[in-house]
């Protein structure tokens, strides 16, 4: 368990909600939701919810903290937005996923293997390298990161894709030896580090 | 020429449902001039419109009866049908009105005989059911239409049908020639009793009331219960026309939801108690809610109802309906709250308990008001001798409509009664 988590259950102890009012971006909504129940109704992936949206909601009030931030749901979330466009009530619903899938990423309880978390990671590793998204690394960094052997069997099966991005020109051979940069590489990583920071000490002042 | 007689000690009333009908005969019988300004040919409103009322399942007609004699009777109320007011000027026992009189072509000669009915040809989508069925050129709205007097439909001037209705008619009543009127009166006080409107289910979009036949509003069943309605009373299916088999009601249908009406309508939970009533016992019911708001002394009726071995409920916002095309099966989605549990139930029929509005909207008002962000007339001083008589005031039954719009009566004759202190 992380410090950060150890922290805030101190913190929290007595109101799971509040913590998430104060941690989880758009979480001071979560206290409005009358338990309708259309924005599960409404979501296209819903049925592969383990708790949809508003059971979340409700888990949140009745103080599941580790049932929550643990939970697979709201990695779930694609942002179709059909949520918050039906929601009686005006609940940004999906930010409020995005949201708690930070606070839960922040806190290290994310579940393993969680292939959106995974890909979110790649992604930011990915980006996070020369400032731009180097397409074919993240492709083959998918494709591998559940090891070689299926690696090779995803690439294989992917491969028609692959050769038709390059020839629509989506996608070059040539980026696997370094791929292309922003123009102050070392700006764009100062940039980072100072977010971090703030970052880092907006978590020290939940202490 | 409609002749009106009226001073600025005269009450002018807008609206003739049950709640300007209310205003306009309490004020009426303390010896108040009240003029009654209705838009239909017929007054009662949406009252007249409904099968029974809630919680003693009684009928309206009782209480329409009882209104209609005393209106009869009082020297001091007139009432100006098929009229709308235009425009009101001035200021508090000071007050002239602009009302427009549609032409009726059937004048007080008119005995409800039914001749010129049988006479004419062309049929018309009958509003007071509506939409559920049809009417003739010449009708008369409904049976107990006070003024009890036949109506040709504009749409038949001109045509061969209007001769026709001249012609079957014995007693002289129709006039051809009648012409649109615009007249002028004073009024001292104003009661405004608009009223409310449905809303229009079209606007929920994932419900489907423009594409699924068996998809109706609160509204549509009320008036397919009545045995004088266009079914006859039995509950149908409009796709097939057979006998439902099963209903399910969807409370909220436009109702506390910020893309719709922002509002709790208020009646919509208690309509849908009531209209569980009305098939047979062996008919499966199931209300899907948000919560049953029966208020009050309406708890014991609640109970009732969920006492009922045909009535389940469902806590859960239906998210949206799919029709079934093998069978036009309305199927609706959506998770409950008891449990979270998906679902996807068919029903015979789905009734949308659709939520009030009021049936003036802002931009439309000819005299200046104060009017609150869901679109009801707050009781505010700017308003002058202006007061807001039942739903133009805010989502209320009847029983409430009632109550509020006897409070208006006296708030305008307060007004009045200042007039007449100060003209001596």
């Amino acid at each position: 368990m992380s410090d950060l988590n150890t922290a805030m259950i101190e913190k929290y102890r007595s109101s799971f909600l509040k913590e998430v009012e104060a941690n989880v971006e758009e979480g001071e909504w979560v206290k409005m939701c009358m338990q309708c129940g259309v924005c599960s109704g409404s979501c296209p992936l819903g049925k592969h919810w383990e708790h949809p949206p508003q059971e979340i909601f409700m888990m949140i009030r009745a103080g599941k903290r580790e049932d929550v931030l643990s939970s697979d749901s709201m990695w779930m979330c694609t942002s179709c937005y059909n949520c918050i466009a039906r929601c009686p009530r005006g609940l940004p619903i999906t930010h409020i996923m995005h949201g708690l899938a930070v606070y839960s990423k922040r806190l290290g309880l994310t579940p393993q293997k969680q292939p959106t978390a995974e890909f979110s990671q790649i992604f930011w590793d990915n980006l996070m390298k020369k400032g731009r998204v180097n397409e074919l690394k993240l492709g083959l960094s998918m494709y591998f990161k559940d090891g070689f052997g299926q690696g090779i069997k995803n690439a294989m099966a992917n491969q028609k894709l692959g050769q038709n991005m390059m020839k629509a020109k989506r996608m070059n051979a040539m980026e696997f030896f370094g791929g292309h940069s922003v123009k102050d590489l070392s700006g764009f990583q100062k940039i980072i580090k100072k977010a971090q920071e703030i970052e880092a000490g907006n978590i020290k002042d939940f202490k | 020429m409609t002749e009106v007689i009226a001073t600025n000690e005269t009450i002018l009333v807008v609206g003739g449902g049950i709640s300007g009908m209310t205003a306009a005969l309490e004020a009426a019988e303390t010896g108040k001039q009240v003029v009654l300004v209705e838009k239909r040919p017929y007054v009662g409103g949406r009252v007249t419109q409904l099968y029974k009322y809630f919680p003693k399942l009684c009928f309206p007609t009782c209480g329409l009866e009882i209104n209609q004699r005393r209106a009869k009777m009082n020297p001091n109320l007139n009432i100006i049908s098929m009229a709308e007011v235009t425009d009101i000027k001035g200021e508090a026992g000071n007050y002239t009105a602009t009302v427009k009189i549609s032409p009726r072509y059937v004048n007080e000669n008119c005995t409800a005989c039914g001749d010129c009915g049988k006479a004419v040809e062309a049929e018309f989508d009958d509003e007071y059911n509506y939409g559920m069925g049809k009417r003739k050129g010449a009708y008369l709205p409904h049976r107990m239409a006070h003024p009890q007097r036949y109506v040709l439909d504009s749409a038949i001037i001109g045509t061969d049908d209007a001769q026709k209705a001249k012609d079957a008619c014995k007693v002289n009543a129709i006039d051809l020639d009648m012409q649109e009127e615009v007249i002028e009166f004073k009024a001292g006080a104003v009661v405004w009793a608009t009223g409310w409107k449905p809303y229009d289910a079209n606007k929920i979009q994932p419900y489907g009331y423009d594409r699924i036949a068996n998809v109706i509003t609160s509204v549509e069943f009320e008036r397919m219960a009545d045995p004088n309605g266009p079914t006859g009373g039995k509950l149908t299916r409009p796709s097939d026309g057979k006998e439902v088999k099963s209903v399910a009601f969807i409370q909220c249908a436009g109702s506390r939801d910020k893309n719709h009406l922002l509002h709790c309508s208020r009646i919509c939970c208690m309509a849908s108690l009531k209209q569980a009533t009305y098939p047979a016992d062996d008919v499966p019911i199931t209300i899907y809610y948000i919560d049953i708001r029966a208020i009050d002394r309406f708890e014991e009726f609640y109970q009732k109802v969920k006492a009922q071995e045909n009535v389940k409920f469902i806590k859960s916002k239906v998210a949206s309906i799919v029709e079934n095309k093998e069978n036009g099966n309305p199927t609706l989605h959506g998770v409950d709250t008891e449990g979270y549990n998906r679902y996807a139930d068919e029903h015979d029929l789905v009734v949308l308990a659709v939520g009030m509005e009021p049936s003036v909207d802002k931009a439309s008002f000819p005299v200046e008001i104060t009017i609150n962000e869901e679109g009801f007339i707050e009781p505010a001083p700017e308003n002058g001798g202006v007061f807001a008589a039942g739903c133009s005031s805010d989502a209320l039954d009847v029983n409430r409509a009632v109550q509020h719009a006897t409070g208006a009566a006296l708030r305008a004759i307060q007004v009045v009664n200042r007039v007449a202190a100060t003209e001596g």
